[in-house]
């Protein structure tokens, strides 16, 4: 191996650990009260909500059709058939619209 | 004893059947990062290497994207950075329901949070017990098919094409709209998520980039946390 490469992984290395144990230094007690639970426990759904919502809308038409297709089913299906039924409208509206 | 063991397995079980399909699916995008990492001049162990320790596919594209020869160590550990500053929240949030968690074991569990790891995680923990079995079971088959996938790439890399044609990026995205759908039931669920979508769009179409995640996550949270009070929590 090559040291300067090494050296460059263990710095993306790094920099991940750091993102990821950061949660470790914020106090216990903050996050299980009041308002800071609210926000705790509405967390997980605006994340993920972050992370989909410029793929789907902003992307193109192929993508929100497709995008369209999974939140409604989304309701209706269990995870895996959901995510088949993405691969195949993503694949789909992707070969149509291009 | 042996009834405890029996959870144990079961949990783990249960966690590899949850993120098996992320694991297939990840397949062709970890082949993809092993044949930027071989254009760039990586060998199959560095290029494994680098997905054994950062194990984050979007910040291993775009630092693959910034790959100087000689690589530029400090840059790139920025750059990574800048695109996991999420796991800085993701971290604080499953943080909470690991009680069950060893202090070393806990500190182990985040090293591997990449964000299926971390959303099948609080899908669990918002309905039953998150255990350091289940924990383990979402890692384990996912972590060692990415790791193993990348350095394929290596080899067979100028084969691989792009896997959005074939809608792959779309297993991601269903199983994060299916695992939102899963939280319906919290207080303030479709202010959350309303909020967070249109800030990420917004922030995403004025500057593309990592920083919308974070925009709309903090948008969306402080949409319901400073909301008036109705009393009904809906």
């Amino acid at each position: 191996m090559q040291g300067d490469v090494v050296t460059a992984i263990a710095a993306m290395a790094a920099a991940t650990a750091a993102t990821r144990l950061a949660g470790l230094v914020v106090p216990r007690a903050l996050a299980g009260k009041g308002r800071i639970k609210a926000a705790f426990d509405a967390l997980p759904a605006a994340v993920l909500a972050a992370i989909v919502a410029p793929v789907l809308l902003a992307s193109g038409w192929a993508e929100m059709l497709a995008g369209l297709a999974v939140v409604v089913a989304a309701r209706y299906l269990p995870l895996i058939p959901l995510i088949i039924l993405g691969v195949l409208a993503a694949a789909g509206a992707r070969a149509v619209l291009g | 004893m042996d009834m405890q063991r029996q959870t144990a397995l079961s949990d783990f079980r249960a966690g590899a059947m949850a993120t098996l399909p992320a694991a297939v699916a990840g397949v062709p995008f970890a082949l993809l990062i092993g044949a930027l990492a071989a254009e760039k001049g990586l060998s199959m162990a560095e290029a494994g290497l680098m997905s054994a320790l950062v194990f984050a596919g979007s910040a291993q594209f775009i630092g693959l994207d910034n790959w100087q020869s000689p690589p530029a160590w400090f840059l790139l550990g920025l750059i990574v950075f800048a695109v996991n500053t999420r796991h800085i929240v993701m971290s604080a949030s499953i943080l909470r329901h690991m009680g069950g968690f060893s202090v070393p074991s806990r500190v182990l569990a985040l090293l591997f949070l990449a964000d299926e790891v971390w959303a099948f995680a609080e899908a669990r923990a918002a309905r039953t017990r998150l255990s350091p079995a289940f924990y383990a079971g979402l890692v384990a088959f996912f972590y060692a098919s990415w790791v193993l996938s990348t350095m394929a790439g290596v080899l067979i890399g100028g084969v691989i094409r792009d896997p959005k044609t074939y809608g792959l990026d779309f297993a991601f995205i269903a199983m994060f709209v299916g695992l939102i759908a899963g939280f319906r039931g919290r207080p303030g669920f479709a202010l959350s998520i309303g909020v967070s979508a249109a800030v990420a769009t917004l922030v995403h179409l004025i500057a593309p980039g990592p920083q919308s995640i974070i925009a709309g996550a903090v948008a969306g949270v402080a949409a319901v946390t400073l909301r008036p009070s109705t009393g009904e929590g809906g």
